[in-house]
């Protein structure tokens, strides 16, 4: 694949494993066995099964008629929305609960942003009859309260994350503090395309399953497997990464990433990753992440806790220095109102992180012809707080 | 050969190391107590520099690096504090710092600066071995730095081995596998540890840190290596009032 990671755990410039030593045996266990343990038999037959039989795969690609009219082109929604636990955050929950179970762990932690990736590694842990332990920063568990009841009735235990930002950073750091004090009977389920190789290319591959089933469902739309545009909106960017995979060697499809502008690129309330950031290390690679010139990170915001992170996987850094994929950002205002059209015209309330996404399309200059997928990559449940205090529902 | 190796050529055993966060409790604090470290006995210091996300710290160092960036603890301020510093202490000086404010100076530079202000070596956490060899090595060896890596009871013997032979001062034996701040417990799997760590007879010396709070603890870490390293504890009494006052008795009381 040519866009995809070296025997280093490289994609370019980016990726690597920069962890201390404490976490070299967990992160090494997984980079020596996780390729032989997907592509075992066994391993696909229960992962294709999970996924078809409990996730509800595959999600539907629906052709959006009134988006299209409004548009000027043909525009699909791939429904990961649909998903049990409603999200697309299920597909790596349930493939790392399987890698966990044959490398024999017994307690699995997790990091949460908007909650739908806590919510998942706590669906599976409870599918497995595994202890779950899921770091959520504090301001991310008011804002997703839904979400961490959800948790907590899946029996998981979720421990605030009280330094920094109290958002998803501090999460993932009380994690991987928490894997560091655990290092023999525990797994960490990451929940995007971030941290240490191998995270990034594995999280990719349990995520590829969006834009496999896209190439198939396309041809049944359209009588084309290759659309001429795909977009997906990027935190970390394990949807967006999902959605671009099986189309990232077919140069001709344009490939479009939507980060979180927050109040404005520009505001000091920002999740705008690759406007605002340098290349640096953050959580294990080397990738661009918003930071001071004296390396140190700074806070994001947004007003969609999924976005709500300083920095983007590396594989989406690479995309994005060598011009692969085209990144651009949605500010909350834009995405909101993006949300509440979709409510409106198509009887589907999306993740804000999802509205983001779906907001681009008002800034796109379209042929009839076009074909155009978005990831839908979740449901608006967890997020109608938000929407209620904007809209003043 | 820098201070570091000078030291360990000439002191085998019971060698004490102290590391406190630069720009805490206050800026401008680092050097005076430096002076006061060494003139209380420390046999080398480790000096952190902060960093927003630290993921090997526990909450008492976290917090101090927190409290050093609200004082305005910027490396460029570090290294000016240090071009006081070796005026006044004479003793080997390590810095020790997470990776992307060193990759946002400049690797190189950096190297090269901290070497031009009299420091013998640096312990980044987070930089792992491979990198290390591959991008790093190069700078750090030209400009006569040591770089110190970290072994944990779950480092494999091939992986020491490696370890060693990268190393040309010391090998920082962690006593567990664990955040900083922890309480060192001489379970038999630990001490089993440090006794095949000990009949490796690695070319290096290994101190033992993470943990050591008290003269009890650094006795035992003396045993089986060449000394051992006090953080979180040292840190804590910079919290607290006329810390400066407190120092020689503090490092007396680990030594015993």
């Amino acid at each position: 694949m040519k866009y995809g990671v070296n025997e280093h755990g490289y994609y370019g410039d980016f990726g690597g494993a920069y962890i201390p030593e404490m976490l070299y045996p967990n992160v090494e266990e997984l980079r020596q066995q996780y390729l032989t343990i997907i592509n075992d038999e066994d391993f696909k037959a229960e992962f294709n099964d999970l996924l078809k039989n409990y996730v509800g795969r595959p999600s539907p690609l629906y052709h959006a008629k009134r988006y299209s009219e409004k548009y000027g082109a043909n525009i699909f929604f791939k429904r990961e929305d649909l998903n049990h636990t409603g999200s697309h955050k299920i597909n790596n929950a349930i493939g790392q609960i399987l890698l966990a179970k044959r490398l024999g762990k017994k307690r699995i932690i997790a990091e949460t942003g908007a909650g739908q990736h806590g919510v998942a590694t706590a669906t599976v842990c409870a599918l497995m009859g595994i202890e779950c332990v899921v770091y959520m920063g504090e301001v991310d568990m008011a804002r997703q309260a839904p979400n961490v009841s959800r948790m907590k009735m899946l029996g998981a235990t979720v421990r605030p994350a009280s330094s920094g930002s109290k958002t998803l950073k501090d999460a993932t750091n009380e994690a991987l503090r928490d894997w560091i004090a655990n290092p023999v009977d525990t797994h960490y389920i990451i929940g995007s395309v971030v941290g240490p190789y191998p995270y990034p290319d594995m999280v990719a591959r349990f995520q590829s399953i969006i834009s496999e089933e896209t190439k198939k469902q396309l041809v049944e739309h359209t009588g084309k497997a290759l659309p001429e545009y795909v977009l997906a909106c990027v935190g970390g960017g394990s949807n967006a990464m999902g959605m671009f995979y099986h189309f990232l060697d077919d140069e001709d499809v344009k490939l479009v990433a939507i980060e979180a502008a927050g109040k404005g690129v520009d505001s000091g309330h920002s999740a705008a990753t690759t406007f605002l950031g340098h290349e640096g290390v953050l959580h294990g690679s080397r990738t661009i992440l918003m930071q001071t010139p004296d390396g140190q990170v700074v806070e994001p915001y947004s007003v969609s806790a999924g976005l709500d992170y300083p920095g983007i996987g590396p594989q989406h850094a690479h995309l994005y220095k060598i011009n692969r994929a085209q990144y651009v950002s949605i500010t909350d205002d834009e995405a909101l109102q993006a949300g509440l059209l979709c409510s409106q015209m198509e009887g589907i309330i999306p993740a804000i992180e999802s509205s983001h996404a779906l907001a681009y399309l008002e800034k796109m200059k379209f042929n009839p012809t076009d074909n155009v997928v978005i990831c839908l990559s979740g449901r608006g449940d967890k997020d109608l707080d938000t929407y209620i205090k904007y809209f003043n529902y | 050969m820098n201070r570091l190796n000078q030291l360990f050529a000439a002191k085998k055993d019971n060698l004490l190391s102290i590391y406190y966060t630069a720009g805490y409790p206050a800026l401008n604090t680092t050097v005076n107590i430096a002076e006061a470290l060494e003139k209380a006995g420390a046999d080398f210091l480790e000096i952190g520099f902060p960093y927003s996300d630290p993921v090997a710290d526990g909450p008492t160092i976290q917090h101090s690096s927190e409290q050093a960036l609200e004082n305005g603890m910027t490396l460029n301020k570090l290294f000016e504090e240090l071009t006081e510093l070796r005026k006044r202490v004479t003793i080997p000086i390590l810095l020790m710092g997470y990776v992307n404010p060193i990759v946002q100076y400049g690797v190189e530079r950096f190297c090269k600066k901290a070497s031009e202000l009299g420091v013998d070596g640096i312990i980044v956490p987070d930089l792992p071995m491979y990198e290390y060899e591959a991008l790093y090595s190069a700078h750090f060896i030209n400009n006569n730095l040591s770089n110190i890596f970290l072994v944990t009871p779950q480092t494999s013997p091939e992986r020491i081995r490696k370890i060693d032979e990268l190393s040309n001062s010391f090998i920082y034996l962690l006593s567990s596998s664990s955040i900083t701040g922890g309480n060192l417990q001489l379970t038999h799997n630990i001490e089993d540890y440090y006794k095949r760590v000990k009949a490796m007879n690695l070319n290096n010396p290994a101190i033992i840190g993470f943990g050591i709070a008290d003269n009890a603890t650094f006795k035992k870490a003396c045993e089986y290596a060449n000394g051992a390293i006090v953080g979180s504890k040292f840190v804590k009494l910079l919290g607290e009032e006329n810390y400066m006052e407190k120092i020689p008795a503090f490092v007396k009381g680990i030594r015993g």
